[in-house]
């Protein structure tokens, strides 16, 4: 049982969604809602007992199929793929409770679709080879499309198409760098790539280059880099408030595979190859955050505003990964954590602002005044620190840390003006916006904001993530210790090739 | 045979994206369909184009290589899937949307666009 506790990360979602299609389920709705909450739980314990597993004994690896690496496929488990995995299934938790206040009867099949989408993205997190993370990519592209169509309308239709064909275009893309890296190094398993990356000769080199360049194209289309972003805004206003805050995770998967590919394969010892991507990195993620902090002052309504903030975080991880030290890497580790809680936060907390004012939407504008202002302003308080980068939240420990482990990198002095300059775009703009829809009132409180209160489990999710800004500064010092140790083992090649390859002799 | 096969690669990549480009549902399903024609072919000539050889590992030094037959296989389940699903999404569009093209726009025969 517990050499399997690797795998049940990917399997617990899975059965979970495919016993949410079962027949009792489809009729009864709050048996329904209360299966996939108990579900979704167990697949949390699971990854927490992975985490303390990984915590005592160092990182797991999971041969499926009792296949060893290279030749079959393995699941590696490392302190920052299992940290990822607990916070999408956290994640999950959330999204499945704030639905079942009644956004999940707005389509068919929001619960195991829910699942399926977070055994993609388990998947991807855990899996040590490069087709089988091409696999789970296409698993949760898959869930997510029908997610993003969920209780839709016409202009859903339209940003989905557009979500739909730019991710076919991007998997065709991701085959062929599959098919050219495979054709020079002969394997796909991550680690055993890392390896021969060195020994290549010649045109090969070229080759291999083109790949893991294709590679880039990717990922920045799934992570929403500059100049690949521009699907981003339109489908994650378009598609529901919940699912929106599902979705922020998963660029947080592209970033991911950057981080494990270019640290990785193209690391230090990739011979000719090394840091072959971190140029390009670097310059597209600071084009990326001038854009998304752009985007953040010309939002007209919160879902724009955070969608433009989930660009601005993309481009501050993907610029830590440029840096390649442990130390940008640990930093990019937090920012990652901090980033998706609060975004999925604000997400929420457009909707149920939203909800409450009528027809104004979540629109930047005067509108009726709230049913319940002071709820929902602590919460917007809380979550605006935080994403702002203020102290004494999360936000604000990202941002120095990320700042101090770019202090020695080539271009400090483009980042750092460039930065903080974008920080204070982000904080005119969210507080520009906070402050128009919280304290300029026309009329009276409408009926249907009346109606619309926060309902328990809303309230409930909502908690569970705004909570983790004070919690992640609280905890601050073993959460980064945790960071450093997940950074180190993820640049320590030697020690990754040993664990992966060799079972750890 | 390696011209043969790689010009068959690229006449499909090309007018793959040539279709994609055309910015109308239909067109655009038939673009992806090839391209990922081009892809399945590319993965296939992953492992080396050979002939008349095992698909295993023996002692000789020429054999066919079976992974990227797997891949190939592979990559065509999940196309075929994502083509479904294209189609269907390309259907609603029509109806939602009232016109094929990917932005919801009409275009008449003056080649004026209407939103």
């Amino acid at each position: 049982m517990n050499q399997h506790l690797t795998f049940l990360p990917i399997l617990l979602p899975m059965l979970a969604g495919v016993i949410l299609l079962m027949p009792p389920f489809g009729s009864n709705k709050s048996y329904r809602r209360i299966t996939s909450v108990t579900l979704s739980t167990f697949a949390f314990i699971a990854s927490l007992a992975l985490l303390l597993k990984v915590q005592a004994d160092g990182t797991q690896v999971y041969a499926v199929g009792d296949w060893s690496a290279p030749f079959g496929i393995v699941l590696v488990a490392d302190p920052l793929s299992t940290m990822l995995v607990c916070l999408t299934i956290l994640l999950g938790i959330v999204c499945v409770l704030y639905a079942s206040a009644g956004d999940d009867e707005k389509g068919s099949f929001f619960h195991p679709l829910v699942h399926f989408l977070i055994l993609g993205v388990n998947g991807a997190f855990l899996t040590g080879d490069a087709f089988n993370l091409f696999v789970f990519f296409e698993v949760l592209l898959i869930a997510s499309y029908s997610l993003l169509m969920h209780g839709g309308d016409k202009k859903n239709t339209r940003a989905a198409l557009h979500y739909v064909i730019l991710n076919l275009v991007g998997s065709a893309i991701f085959l062929i760098a599959l098919g050219i890296l495979y054709g020079v190094l002969g394997t796909l398993n991550m680690a055993d790539m890392a390896q021969k990356m060195a020994l290549l000769q010649g045109d090969d080199v070229y080759l291999a280059k083109i790949g893991g360049l294709l590679l880039l194209v990717v990922f920045a289309l799934k992570g929403a880099l500059l100049p690949l972003h521009l699907w981003l805004p339109n489908t994650y206003a378009t598609a529901l408030p919940v699912v929106a805050a599902l979705f922020a995770i998963m660029t947080k998967v592209g970033v991911y595979s950057m981080m494990r590919v270019y640290t990785l394969i193209f690391g230090d010892e990739a011979g000719e190859l090394s840091h072959m991507a971190q140029s390009w990195l670097w310059w597209l993620a600071l084009a990326t955050i001038t854009m998304g902090a752009i985007g953040v002052l010309a939002s007209k309504d919160l879902r724009k505003l955070t969608a433009n903030l989930v660009i601005v975080s993309v481009g501050t991880l993907v610029a830590l990964i440029a840096v390649q030290t442990i130390e940008a890497s640990s930093a990019a580790i937090y920012y990652l954590v901090h980033s998706t809680l609060v975004t999925a936060a604000l997400f929420l907390l457009a909707d149920l602002i939203g909800r409450q004012r009528g027809n104004v939407l979540d629109g930047i504008t005067a509108g009726p005044p709230f049913a319940q202002p002071r709820l929902l302003g602590v919460c917007f308080l809380i979550a605006a620190l935080a994403v702002i980068g203020m102290p004494p939240l999360s936000g604000f420990i990202g941002k120095v840390w990320l700042l101090e482990a770019t202090l020695n990198a080539e271009y400090t002095y483009v980042f750092w003006p460039l930065y903080l300059l974008a920080s204070l775009m982000i904080l005119v703009g969210v507080s520009k916006a906070g402050s128009t829809v919280f304290w300029h009132h026309e009329g009276e409180v409408t009926k249907s904001g009346e109606q619309h209160r926060v309902h328990p489990a809303q309230l409930a999710a909502l908690i569970i993530l705004i909570s983790g800004a004070p919690l992640m500064s609280l905890f601050a010092g073993p959460l980064s210790e945790y960071a450093m140790g997940a950074a180190t083992q993820l640049h320590d090649f030697n020690n990754n090739i040993k664990v992966i390859l060799l079972g750890g002799q | 045979m390696e011209l043969l096969y790689a010009s068959c690669v690229g006449v499909l990549v090309s007018c793959g994206v040539f279709l994609i480009l055309r910015a109308r549902t239909f067109p655009i399903v038939l673009g992806l369909t090839m391209f990922s024609y081009a892809v399945n072919l590319f993965l296939f000539s992953s492992g080396r184009l050979v002939i008349n050889k095992a698909a295993v590992l023996g002692h000789s030094s020429e054999y066919a290589d079976p992974l990227p037959q797997a891949l190939v296989l592979t990559a065509i389940v999940i196309g075929f899937a994502m083509t479904a699903f294209v189609v269907i999404l390309a259907i609603r569009g029509r109806t939602d949307l009232g016109s094929d093209h990917v932005d919801g726009q009409v275009q008449d025969k003056n080649d004026k666009v209407e939103v």
